[in-house]
Order: C-alpha cells, then structure tokens, then sequence
C-alpha cells in the first residue's frame, strides 16, 4: 500500500480517526505521518509513544492467544467517542474520561508497567467534584460487604450494616440537595 | 529597539530573580494535566468541542488575575504568527505540540510570565508554573491554588480510582510532571554524570538536555523530571524528586571543589578562552554558544570572572535561539546569517555587561 499522502513511499503507518463517530482510515508513511502531525515530532514522546503501543500491543497478544472471548471484546468500544480498543492500543492515547471505563478490564497491566506497579490514585482531589468521593467509597464498600453477610446468612450483622449505609445514603442525599 | 529593552521584553521577569540554590538550580517546573469531564480529549474532538473550550476559557479567565500572579492574557495560536509562536517555545511558555498541532490551541499566559496554561494542547489544560532557583514545594502549592482556582468553574475528568483523567495514560493520576533545570558542568567535564543518570532512572526519575538533540545536553543544562504519576501523591512525588536534585547539587559542588584543587590553571585557562570567544567571535554556532555560555557561568560561580551578573548563561540560553535571533533581526535569517547575527548580539551582551560595571 502506497502512502495517501505523497503516494511516493510505502506506507508503514496506519491509523484510524474516529470523529464524531464517524471512522476514518489513514495510511501514511513516516515522513508523511510527521509533517501532517499524527505522530509527535519529538524524538523523545516519539519513544515514549512507540514504547507505550509496544507495551499495549503486548497486552493485546497475549490475550489473544488466551481469551475465549476473543472477538467479542475486541469489539470493545467507548459509546461516548466512538474509539476502540484496537485504536486505543495503536494511538496509545485515551479517546475521552469515559474510554478509562469502556477499557477498565485492560487498564492494570498497562498501568502497572508505566507506572511503578501503581494502578489506584493516590494524590489530590477536587474539591467540588470530589467532595463526596470519600464517603461514596465507604458506601460502595459496606454494600459489597452487605452481599457477603447475606450470602453468609449473617442477617444480625447484615441488618446493622444496613442501618450503616442508610445513614451514610441519608447524608449524602442531604449533601446532594444543599448543593442544588 | 535597543538590545537592552529587547533583552527586557525576551526575558520573563521570573527568570531575572534570584532563587534558592540558584548557582547549580536555573528553575523549578510544576506541570499539571486537567480534562474537561464532558468532553473528548483534544486528539479526537471535533471543532465544536475544541471551540466550546477555548470560548468558555476565554470567557471565564482572559484578563482575570489570581493572587500575586499579574492578569492572565489568552492567546490563541491562531492568532500567531509562526516566528511569534515560536518564541514562545524558546521561553517555555508554551509546548512545540501546541505551537505546530494545535489548530484549536490557546495559551493563558500571566503578565509576568510565571503561569501559562495551555488550552487544547495533549490535554484540555495543562497548567505549568516557573519558580527561579530550587523551589518545588513552592511550586506545587502555588500550582495547587491555580488548580482549585481553575476548578471552581470546570468539572475536571476525575476518577476515584485513576485520579485525574488525561489523553496519555503516562500522566493519569495526578497529572504531574514537576522538573528542574540544573547546569551541572563539573559533573560532565568529569563524566560523572553519565554514570549517575542510570542510577536516577532506577527511581522513576528522567533525565535529559533541555537543549540539544537525543541525550547530549547542551551548555550542560539538564532536566531532572518525574515519570510515575500515579499511585503516588503529589507531594511524594516531589520529595523524591527533590532528594534526588539535592544530591546532585551536593555532587556538582564537590565534583567543582575536585577540579578546583587538581586542575585550577585549566580550569580558568578553559574558563577564559570561552569567555574570549563569546566577547570576540563573529561568527558562532548554537552549540559552540552553549558550552561557552556554560564554562562562562562556572567561572563566574568560581569567583574567576566577576564583573559579569550570574544571569548571562540563562538569558543568553533564551536569546541565541532561532526564533529569538530573528525577531531581533525583524527578519528571516539563513543558518549562516543566524551565526553571524548571534555572535553580535553575544558581544553587544557582554559590552552591556562592562558599560554597567558590576
């Protein structure tokens, strides 16, 4: 395949642009693909980015081989941007904050390697949209612990917890109204 | 224009200040990447969204000041000029992937030049913040107060578990990339540098020239950054990133001391002969430029050379770029002109220098 660009060189780059749903197919050859921006010119993000799809496609082979469900989640598409998981692991970017969820299953290797072995956050938070991040991870954490006594037959317990997460849904409901 | 008010308006205020360690330490950067919750990141958005952003930045903070840090001034990159946009990469205020791909891109800049956020570029908002000398924990608070200052008109994309959201998964988490320009030329005269940088890497800290191509490092000038931004806090971040600089500010001062004692005439001969070259030549490249401009400054930290200010080796860093060189000269100029050009400016410099008798 010949470069679409200057239709001169072989083209060893070939991506796919999602805009507004709508998928395009771009085949460039290198030279092409940096004058026309759709890998960085740096050397140095140039690396980073090669190593990082490295990393994904790595991650993307080796499930390959092991899932079952290969074709279903090779479908793996973000409803908000449109990108796939086949894009993302090419770009190596993020199409939207929702992509972070839509790709959830596949994040952790990745993450892992990139940084440290570190997967969760642990840093600042915003204070407006975050306000309620801490009492919302208590609530998500009583739930699940809710399921396990009743699947237990714990039900004494389970009735306390439940008074908990009552309690804790009430103030966040009460935050919720103040705020509006 | 004279060189002297030219030299006024290319040098951002803050780098003309004296800051802690500011022999070894030229400056400390804060970087922090925000995404707007509800809309696509900046490679995959469409012209809509992307104007949507700059309209609402514009409307919200052009011209708006926050604390000590002057008016904001939004600038859009369409509005540039190449040559214009260009130095603003020569300054640091703004990224090479906002001034060449950024169609929709736009950069909040404060009057003093110590705060430019960056609209559009990688991320919505990438706001970066300048402090003269070694002065992290500093940057990150005042960086922390634009944030909160910035989010109490924009839903930042936040997840409980990955932290701040952004394009590239190297940055989830905090956001943070904080770094530090360092001039270490002993340690490279001594080869040192070489064998530490390996040693840096191991703790999830880079290193690399911030002039210069692949890993030379012009003028001996290095930047020391963060790579892991997630799973650690802000402030472990920069705490190990600040013990890091701290020993190599104690291994550049030693590595001088050595060579001070062992070598003193070929020191101050080399110290010399670059100071001769930078007050002489008439022609002269960027590379030649910088390892003079960097034995100069250490001549000055040594006590060789006294009547010139410390801040040479930064300003003239800044001024014998490309695109600085020709806005000077108002007008293109070939890479020949440009040697040409640069060497008359380096001497109208140093002609400053004596006139003003430090």
């Amino acid at each position: 395949m010949e470069c679409q660009e200057c239709q001169q060189n072989p083209a060893t780059l070939h991506f796919a642009q999602v805009i507004n749903g709508e998928k395009k197919e771009i085949h460039v050859c290198h030279q092409c693909a940096k004058e026309k921006g759709y890998i960085p010119p740096e050397d140095e993000s140039y690396s980073l980015h090669n190593l990082l799809s490295g990393l994904f496609q790595f991650d993307s082979d080796a499930f390959h081989t092991s899932s079952p469900h290969h074709s279903m989640e090779q479908d793996l598409q973000c409803e908000k941007c449109g990108m796939t998981y086949q894009e993302f692991t090419r770009i190596g970017k993020f199409g939207c904050a929702t992509c972070y969820e839509t790709f959830s299953s596949h994040l952790n290797p990745i993450f892992r390697r990139v940084h440290s072995g570190n997967t969760t956050h642990d840093g600042k938070v915003p204070k407006r949209v975050g306000a309620d991040i801490y009492e919302r991870k208590q609530l998500r954490n009583l739930k699940w612990k809710l399921q396990q006594l009743i699947a237990d037959e714990a039900f004494e317990e389970a009735a306390n917890i439940r008074d908990q997460i009552r309690q804790l849904e009430k103030n966040l409901n009460q935050k919720g109204e103040g705020d509006a | 224009m004279g060189l002297e008010q030219f030299i006024n308006e290319a040098i951002s205020p803050w780098l003309k200040e004296d800051g802690p360690d500011s022999d070894i330490v030229m400056s400390s950067r804060i970087r922090l990447a925000r995404n707007f919750e509800q809309s696509p990141f900046p490679l995959i958005a469409n012209e809509e969204h992307l104007e949507g952003i700059l309209y609402f930045l514009e409307k919200e903070f052009n011209h708006r000041s926050f604390t000590q840090y002057e008016q904001l001034e939004f600038v859009r990159m369409a509005d540039l000029k190449s040559i214009e946009k260009q130095v603003l990469v020569e300054k640091h205020l703004i990224s090479p992937h906002l001034a060449e791909k950024s169609q929709y891109g736009a950069a909040l800049i404060s009057k003093n030049e110590q705060v430019s956020i960056m609209v559009n570029e990688e991320d919505h908002i990438r706001m970066q913040l300048y402090f003269p000398g070694f002065q992290l924990k500093r940057a990150l608070e005042e960086a922390f107060h634009i944030d909160d200052w910035l989010e109490q008109k924009i839903d930042y994309a936040f997840d409980e578990e990955r932290g701040y959201l952004t394009s590239c998964p190297t940055n989830v988490g905090t956001g943070l990339r904080a770094s530090v320009m360092m001039h270490l030329p002993a340690l490279a005269m001594t080869r040192k540098i070489s064998r530490m940088i390996p040693a840096i890497n191991q703790l999830g800290l880079v290193v690399r020239g911030i002039y210069g191509e692949g890993s030379e490092a012009l003028g001996n000038i290095f930047q020391i950054s963060n790579q892991v931004t997630l799973g650690r806090s802000e402030q472990d971040i920069i705490e190990d990133l600040t013990s890091v600089v701290q020993k190599l500010i104690e291994q550049e001062r030693q590595a001088r001391t050595i060579l001070k004692q062992q070598s003193e005439l070929e020191l101050e001969d080399r110290v010399f002969r670059s100071y001769g070259i930078l007050e002489h030549s008439r022609i002269i490249e960027s590379k030649e430029t910088a390892k003079c401009l960097s034995d100069v400054r250490l001549g000055i930290d040594l006590g060789y050379i006294k009547h010139i200010s410390k801040s040479i080796l930064n300003e003239l860093m800044v001024l014998t770029q490309p695109a600085f060189l020709q806005q000077y000269a108002r007008r293109m100029l070939t890479p020949h002109e440009r040697d040409v050009f640069r060497a008359s400016l380096i001497r109208e410099r140093f002609t400053l220098e004596q006139r003003e008798e430090f």
